[in-house]
């Protein structure tokens, strides 16, 4: 299957939802190892992005992703914004002239997303951030052959979950050190409800696909 | 006389508005600009307001960025590369500190490499 710039829309729209239905747990995450910011920051930051692509007519995906990330970018106002931005960013400039967005494309595109976290917040794998379920998620496109909303959606829910154990050495909650086990990283989280943002467009769009072929197979129906 | 450029950045306001007082008092030309809290003066960094005292701070001589913690950082950085034609620099130094002497050495005429390094040099 493909994402459209539809698609793509609906992707940074159901994360928005996620967010906002979450925004209370992310910020009593944020409570807990860092400087409680983190709900309110991503809230505002996505609505921001839900209503900026709202207000366009897009024909390309990587024009969306890069509106989000300009967005995110400028109206988070903690660390996640230049780190999401980024993610955002580099994803929209790996998929440019690729419309729709292939399985393939979109897995390069996941690992530049990557390695700009990396290099934005000089992060690596195991530290408790963000990094931690992206990169998994990268490793998880890599081995798939194509789109497979219920494994990303737990891949990614798995990957969060392991952040509970980890020690943080990066960002605001290094400073709280061994206090950081025992809690998920807010940022992990996050990026967990934006996997599963991806996720549900892809099984929509799958039984969208299923309705057509039904539709074109049995049209009498 | 053009100086080399200092801008201030921390997640309140009040931070950078009281070390750009301090150093007032003793530097009066050169260029300070602040930086401080969101593009709603809430506790954070933007990205914004950091490329805007980038610019009100270059007369053409470059401009040396200080910042507290966090994302003040990688906002400075994005914000720096954001930043064309001007020679910006974020230095690894304590804000108020670092700041204070970099200002004191701008004052003294220096290029961006002096006080950079001076800077650089005091803090190590």
């Amino acid at each position: 299957m493909e994402l459209n710039a539809q698609d793509v829309v609906a992707w940074i729209e159901i994360s928005n939802e996620y967010i906002q239905a979450n925004k209370e747990y992310l910020t009593t995450l944020d409570q807990k190892i860092g400087d409680g910011d983190h709900g309110i920051n991503m809230a505002r930051g996505f609505q921001e992005a839900a209503a900026k692509i709202a207000e366009q007519n897009y024909t390309s995906g990587s024009d969306v992703l890069k509106d989000t990330a300009m967005t995110l970018m400028s109206k988070i106002g903690g660390a996640s914004g230049p780190l999401f931005g980024t993610a955002f960013l580099k994803l929209s400039t790996a998929v440019k002239g690729h419309d729709p967005l292939d399985h393939e494309t979109f897995t390069n595109g996941l690992e530049e997303a990557v390695n700009g976290i990396k290099q934005r917040g000089k992060a690596t794998e195991g530290e408790k951030t963000l990094v931690d379920v992206w990169s998994q998620m990268v490793d998880h496109f890599k081995q798939e052959a194509d789109f497979n909303a219920d494994k990303i959606a737990e891949e990614a829910k798995a990957a969060m979950e392991r952040t509970t154990d980890m020690t943080a050495t990066k960002g605001r909650a290094a400073y709280f050190k061994e206090r950081s086990v025992g809690h998920v990283d807010p940022g992990s989280a996050s990026s967990y409800y934006i996997f599963q943002a991806l996720a549900d467009v892809i099984k929509k769009e799958g039984i969208n696909h299923g309705l057509c072929w039904y539709r074109a197979h049995f049209p009498q129906s | 006389m053009a100086y080399v450029g200092i801008v201030l950045i921390s997640h309140s306001p009040k931070i950078v508005d009281g070390t750009k007082d301090m150093i007032r008092q003793v530097i009066k030309d050169v260029p300070i600009e602040t930086a401080g809290g969101t593009d709603e003066n809430a506790v954070g960094t933007s990205i914004e307001k950091i490329q805007q005292a980038i610019d009100r701070a270059n007369n053409g001589q470059g401009v040396l960025v200080f910042y507290d913690i966090g994302s003040a950082q990688m906002n400075a950085e994005m914000a720096a590369e954001m930043t064309e034609a001007v020679d910006v620099r974020i230095m690894e130094a304590p804000l108020v500190e670092g700041a204070y002497v970099a200002a004191v050495e701008s004052g003294m005429a220096k290029n961006i490499k002096e006080v950079a390094d001076a800077v650089t040099k005091a803090f190590s």
